[in-house]
C-alpha cells in the first residue's frame, strides 16, 4: 500500500472496465463531474474524484467498485485489532446489545476491538473544547467525512480555515488502539495490524492517503458489506458469555448517522446536511457567507450519514432507526479525553488548496479558454444528452478547450453538418442539371462536395462504431 | 480582446426563487479562471447582494460583468424607484424590505454595506422614479 501514500489524488473508487457498458448513469450522477465516457468506458479523472461513491450506488452493471482489503491479511500480524465504525451497529435485525457484535469480532480471530464510536466521543469532546476556545470564530466544518474534506480542498478553498483541525474518529481510534496494543503486548508497531471496518470508499481513501495527518494508523480497511454475511452467521451461532466491552454511548453511536456528530456538541447553532448535492449547496452558501450565528456544520456525503455509505448493507434510514434503538438506554458518553492524547486527536498537517478546476495554466490562457467555452456553449445544442461522453454540453465545451475532446464528439454537431452539406450538394446538383457552368467545373465541384460528405459520414460511423462497442 | 470576458445577465423579478443565479454563475466562471479564492468570494458576495436588491426593490434589471486579468467590474442597472436617502441606505441595519421578504431571511439591512465592504471601488447613481446604477470593482 506504500505506493499510495504520496499520491495526493489517490482514489479508492475505480472502474471494472469489462463490466462497463458505457451508459451515462454514473456520468450524470457524479457530483464533481469527474467521469467521462471515452471509447465506450466511463473513466474517472482522478484529480476531480472525491470518492463519494455515488457512481457505485447508481451503476446497474456494478462496474464501479471500491477497492478495500481482505480479512485474511490478519495472518501477517502477531496481534490484530478490529475498528468497527458506528454505522456497523445499524446493520443487524433484532440486535439489542452492541457487545454481541464486538464479541463476535473477537471470535472471528481479532485479538482486540476498538470502537470507532469510542474515539468519536473523544473527538466530540475535543470539538466542544475547540469551539469554546474559539467562540467568536468561524462556523467550524466537521472533518469526519473525508469526501467532504476532499471536496473543500478542491472547490471551496475559502472554507479551508473553517475545517475543524481534528482528526476523524477512525484515525483517532487507530492511533489509540495501536498505542494501547504496543503497551499491552510489547510488540513493535509493524507486528500490530489495525483493521478498520468501513461503510464507504471515502474512508478507504483516507486510510491510504489521509488529509490532515501524514500517515494513517489504519493498516487495512475491510468493507462492512463483505464482512457482513460471516458476521451475521457467527453472531447467530455465538455461544458463551458475552463480555461487556462496549466503550461508547449515545454520542459515539450517533456518529454513524446524520445529525449525530452535531447533536453530541450540545450546541444550539449548528447545521447538518447529508447527501452530496445538499452538501455542495450548503458549502456554496457558506462560502458566500449567507449564514449568520452558526457555530458548527456537520456534512456527510452520504444521505443518512455514514449508514448511507455504499459499503453498507442495510437501508440507511432503517439503519438510522436501529442506531437510535440501540443507544436508547445508553449513557450519553462512555469515553473521554485522557491527558497526553491531544496530539493524536489534533491534525498535524495543514490541508491545502488543490486548484484543479482552472481552464488554463495561466490566467491569460484561462481567460482565452473561458471565452472559447462561452462561444462553444452557444453552438452546442444544450441538451446535456451525454452521448459525447461528457455530462453536460458545458462540460464538453470545457473538455474541448482543454484539448480533451472535439466538437465532432457532439452527435448533433455532426448531424447538422451533414444536413448542411446535403443541402449544398443538392443545390449544386440542380445547378449542374441546369448546365450553369462548364462541364469540367461542374464535375470538380460536385466531386469536392461528395468528398466532404463522405468525410462527414465517416464521422458518423465512428459514432455507430462507438455505440456498437457500448452495446457489446 | 481575448483577455476580457464580458457577461450580461437580465435579472428578472418574476420568480424570486431564481434570485442569486447570476452571481452563482459568475462565481463558477471565476473559479474556472483560477482567480484567487478571496477575490472570488468578494465578487460573489457583492454581486449577490446587488442582485437580491434588484429583485426585491427594483423589479429586476441588468447586470454586466467585465472580467479582466486586473479586475472584475460589475455594473448593475435598474429602472426601479431609486434610493431616496443614499447615506441612510448605506448604514448597516437600515432596510426597507417588505415583511414577506424578511421572513425568507433577507432584508437585514446589510445589502449595500456588504457591497461596499466587498468591493475596492463603488459608485452609486440614483434618481427617484428613474432608477439606480451601481458600479463595483474588485481588484484581482
Amino acid at each position: 500500500m506504500d505506493q499510495f501514500y504520496h499520491d495526493k489524488f489517490y482514489h479508492s473508487v475505480g472502474l471494472q472496465e469489462e463490466l462497463c457498458k458505457g451508459c451515462i448513469d454514473c456520468l450524470k450522477r457524479c457530483p464533481t463531474q469527474a467521469i467521462r465516457v471515452r471509447n465506450g468506458k466511463a473513466r474517472i479523472e482522478s484529480k476531480f474524484c472525491i470518492d463519494c461513491g455515488e457512481c457505485i450506488r447508481v451503476c446497474q452493471y456494478h462496474a464501479k467498485q471500491s477497492t478495500y482489503d481482505k480479512a485474511d491479511l490478519q495472518k501477517q500480524y502477531a496481534y490484530t485489532i478490529a475498528l468497527p465504525d458506528s454505522s456497523l451497529y445499524g446493520q443487524f435485525n433484532n440486535l439489542d446489545d452492541v457487545n454481541l457484535i464486538l464479541n463476535t469480532l473477537l471470535a472471528m480471530g481479532f485479538d482486540d476491538v476498538y470502537e470507532v464510536g469510542a474515539a468519536a466521543e473523544i473527538v466530540s469532546e475535543a470539538t466542544r473544547a475547540y469551539i469554546k476556545e474559539h467562540a467568536d470564530g468561524l462556523p467550524y466544518i466537521s472533518t469526519a467525512c473525508p469526501s467532504v474534506v476532499r471536496l473543500i480542498r478542491m472547490r471551496f478553498p475559502n472554507l479551508l480555515p473553517n475545517l475543524l483541525p481534528i482528526n476523524p474518529p477512525m484515525e483517532v481510534a487507530a492511533s489509540l488502539a495501536a498505542q494501547a496494543a504496543m503497551e499491552k503486548t510489547g510488540l513493535p508497531r509493524e507486528k500490530i495490524g489495525i483493521f478498520f471496518l468501513s461503510p464507504c470508499p471515502s474512508k478507504v481513501t483516507y486510510a491510504r492517503s489521509p488529509l490532515g495527518t501524514k500517515k494513517s494508523q489504519v493498516d487495512h480497511v475491510l468493507a462492512i458489506k463483505e464482512l457482513y454475511p460471516q458476521l451475521v452467521s457467527q453472531m447467530e451461532a455465538f455461544q458463551g458469555s458475552i463480555r461487556e466491552i462496549n466503550a461508547c454511548g449515545k454520542i459515539g453511536i450517533g456518529f454513524g448517522r446524520r445529525g449525530g456528530e452535531a447533536a453530541g456538541l450540545l450546541l444550539e447553532n449548528y447545521l447538518t446536511a447529508d447527501g452530496i448535492e445538499n452538501v455542495i449547496r450548503v458549502l456554496e452558501d457558506l462560502e458566500d457567507q449567507k449564514f449568520s450565528n452558526l457555530k458548527f456544520v456537520e456534512l456527510s456525503a452520504c444521505s443518512g450519514g455514514c449508514v448511507g455509505g455504499v459499503l453498507t448493507v442495510e437501508n440507511p434510514y432503517a439503519a438510522e432507526a436501529k442506531l437510535k434503538h440501540l443507544s436508547k438506554y445508553m449513557p450519553v458518553s462512555r469515553s473521554h479525553m485522557e491527558p497526553g492524547i491531544e496530539h493524536l486527536v489534533l491534525q498535524s498537517e495543514e490541508i491545502t488548496y488543490e486548484p484543479v478546476l482552472h481552464l488554463g495554466e495561466s490566467i491569460l490562457e484561462s481567460f482565452a479558454r473561458l471565452n472559447q467555452v462561452e462561444r462553444l456553449c452557444k453552438k452546442l445544442p444544450g441538451l446535456d444528452c451525454g452521448s459525447c461522453g461528457a455530462p453536460t454540453c458545458k462540460a464538453l465545451a470545457e473538455d474541448i478547450v482543454r484539448g480533451k475532446a472535439a466538437e465532432q464528439d457532439c452527435a448533433y454537431y455532426v448531424r447538422e453538418n451533414l444536413h448542411r452539406l446535403l443541402d449544398e450538394t443538392s443545390a449544386l446538383s440542380d445547378d449542374v442539371h441546369a448546365g450553369m457552368w462548364g462541364e469540367r467545373e461542374n464535375l470538380t465541384s460536385l466531386k469536392e462536395q461528395l468528398r466532404k460528405l463522405s468525410e462527414e459520414v465517416a464521422l458518423l460511423e465512428t459514432f455507430t462504431e462507438k455505440e456498437r462497442q457500448e452495446k457489446k | 480582446m481575448s483577455e476580457h470576458i464580458i457577461l450580461t445577465y437580465e435579472i428578472s423579478a418574476e420568480d424570486f426563487t431564481r434570485a442569486g443565479e447570476a452571481s452563482s454563475d459568475v462565481k463558477s466562471k471565476l473559479k474556472l479562471l483560477g482567480i484567487r479564492p478571496d477575490v472570488v468570494r468578494k465578487v460573489a458576495i457583492a454581486m449577490y447582494e446587488g442582485e437580491i436588491n434588484m429583485v426585491i426593490h427594483a423589479r429586476g434589471g441588468v447586470i454586466t460583468v467585465e472580467i479582466s486579468p486586473e479586475e472584475v467590474a460589475m455594473v448593475l442597472t435598474d429602472e426601479g424607484p431609486g434610493i431616496p436617502d443614499v447615506e441612510l441606505a448605506m448604514q448597516e441595519g437600515y432596510s426597507t424590505a417588505p415583511d414577506e421578504i424578511r421572513s425568507l431571511g433577507f432584508g437585514a439591512g446589510m445589502g449595500l454595506p456588504n457591497m461596499k465592504k466587498c468591493s475596492d471601488e463603488m459608485d452609486l447613481e440614483t434618481t427617484l422614479g428613474v432608477g439606480t446604477t451601481i458600479r463595483m470593482v474588485v481588484k484581482i
